[in-house]
């Protein structure tokens, strides 16, 4: 591969200056820029001018050519935002809210492989710590929503978490069968054991005739998990206001959707590690055409993982303007009584399949 | 671990459980405890994270942060006039209770300082965690692994008995 492993992370980590963890810091730093840029342009305009497409209309069109600068327009609209908080708010609460909440949801970014060469830490329970700590964007949640003092925001963070928490277990269950296929939670060995020469057939979703229901049954886990459409009732605007965000405005209110497209990021880029190989480039070798040798490395594989986790964002958009909404009831019918049964199912089948079949 | 960076950061974590757990213990407003609860519990993952026990430490987020801190916030909100109760956190046998807070202290002190030698296990770590984890679990310590999961499901059955609605019974409301 010509670059060892995480040679890029482990370089910045060494760099010291004058007994100082700065590398530390700069690898810390390099996800949170990435959210905040993919956030600004692909998660805000990208999903302004996609839904305006599918719904036949032009979008944002007046700010530069074609609306390019709506966002930085928006931007400096929510910095000069007055920072109100609620009088009958629990002002503390009110506030630590968005906080946690983008700390759960950036935590998880710490065990992301962005290349063979990069990655925050490579922990040996990577997979197990990004399912895991989402238990901290439901903190958070509960704290915004119990803090604004507003029906809606307390009935939309209940919803909210009550949806995340019954979801976690299909989607860790349909995780574990991904984790089943390849021996390991750690996350650069799971995308190692993905590449080969033939590309794309080497991707967990193409190595057993069952993984596509645990991949099914993330992805829509996974558009619950971070309150997505057909999943949004939390924040059903037609019953609910806004949900738990209600009486945020101004940076908060950005803060909390930060969180929200740093979730989105996460969940796909998950999805595409475990059943989509992650950094590995899809092409195959064709003789002597080395398409699959050309497209490996540390760049290619940032950019091989950051475009498949752009194309699930870009489904989980496509679906938000196609689906309506679910009520609670099938919203928790579908969780208990279809994912969670299938999800064993596939498990099961799952480990059939690696015992057997070699 | 002699690097000033790792202890600066440990000192910051164990500051961080010690100051969040006397806020749960001292706070006048359960809802403040119940959030304060969740740097605690954060606090501790770190700390299993410089004993190398990651798998320890992950396990502890999604038990208590993600299972127990969760049900305990809905516990207390959907509880009624939970805010009009002032709790208690007077000070009521300030002498017991300081002779019982001496002798704990002594006791943890002279354990501490009389074990000689905090003892390095013989065979060495090697590779991951958690396949040995998974094989032990699977292997010598599979009865109580089963014996819990009996527990869990008795309590799930019990669960979903308790939540169920009461159709054909004969009391009606």
């Amino acid at each position: 591969m010509g670059n060892s492993l995480n040679a890029w992370s482990d370089a910045l980590a060494g760099f010291q200056p004058a007994g100082l963890p700065l590398g530390l810091l700069i690898i810390a730093a390099i996800p949170l820029v990435f959210i905040a840029l993919y956030a600004l342009t692909y998660g805000v305009y990208g999903e302004r001018k996609i839904s305006a497409f599918m719904q036949d209309r032009l979008g944002p069109m007046e700010v530069g050519k074609w609306g390019i600068l709506q966002t930085l327009a928006d931007i400096l609209k929510l910095l000069q935002k007055e920072d109100i908080v609620p009088t009958s708010a629990d002002k503390f609460l009110f506030v630590i809210g968005p906080g946690v909440l983008f700390v759960g949801s950036f935590l998880a970014f710490a065990v992301l492989p962005f290349s063979p060469a990069f990655i925050g830490a490579n922990l040996n329970v990577g997979l197990f710590f990004a399912i895991g700590i989402v238990a901290l964007e439901v903190v958070g949640i509960l704290a915004a929503g119990w803090g604004s003092n507003n029906k809606w925001s307390l009935y939309g963070a209940v919803r909210s978490v009550a949806q995340i928490v019954s979801y976690e277990i299909p989607a860790a269950i349909a995780l574990l069968c991904g984790a089943m296929m390849a021996g390991t939670l750690d996350m650069q060995q799971i995308n190692i054991l993905q590449s080969g020469t033939y590309g794309f057939a080497h991707f967990f979703l193409f190595q057993s005739p069952i993984a596509w229901l645990p991949f099914l049954i993330y992805f829509i886990a996974s558009l619950a998990e971070v309150n997505r459409a057909p999943f949004d009732i939390p924040e059903a605007e037609s019953e609910l206001v806004a949900g738990y965000f209600t009486e945020y405005s101004g940076m908060k209110f950005a803060v909390i959707f930060l969180a929200e497209y740093g979730s989105m990021f996460m969940v796909s880029a998950i999805i595409s590690i475990v059943f989509l190989g992650g950094w590995n480039s899809p092409l195959p070798n064709i003789g002597p055409i080395a398409l699959n040798d050309m497209t490996t490395g540390p760049v290619w594989g940032a950019f091989w993982i950051i475009s498949k986790g752009f194309f699930f964002i870009f489904v989980q958009m496509w679906l938000r303007w196609t689906l309506p909404r679910l009520r609670v009831d099938q919203l928790m019918y579908v969780c208990w009584k279809v994912l969670t049964p299938f999800a064993f199912v596939s498990f099961v089948l799952t480990a059939i399949w690696e015992i057997y079949v070699p | 671990m002699s690097n000033p960076t790792y202890t600066a950061i440990f000192y910051l974590f164990a500051a961080i459980t010690v100051f969040s757990a006397a806020f749960v213990v001292f706070s006048r407003n359960v809802i403040y405890s119940a959030f304060s609860l969740l740097f605690t519990f954060f606090g501790i993952a770190a700390l299993y994270v410089f004993l190398s026990a990651d798998f320890i430490a992950v396990t502890q987020v999604v038990v208590y942060v993600g299972g127990i801190l969760v049900l305990l916030l809905f516990g207390v909100m959907f509880t009624n006039n939970i805010m009009d109760t002032d709790l208690k956190t007077d000070v009521l046998h300030a002498i017991p209770g300081t002779f019982l807070f001496l002798g704990i202290l002594a006791a943890l002190l002279f354990t501490f300082y009389t074990t000689n030698g905090w003892m390095p296990s013989d065979t060495q770590l090697q590779g991951s965690v958690v396949e040995r984890i998974g094989f032990e679990t699977m292997s010598r310590y599979v009865l109580p692994f089963e014996m819990a999961s009996i527990l869990l499901l008795a309590a799930l059955i019990g669960a979903a008995f308790l939540a169920r609605y009461d159709n054909g019974g004969t009391n009606e409301h």
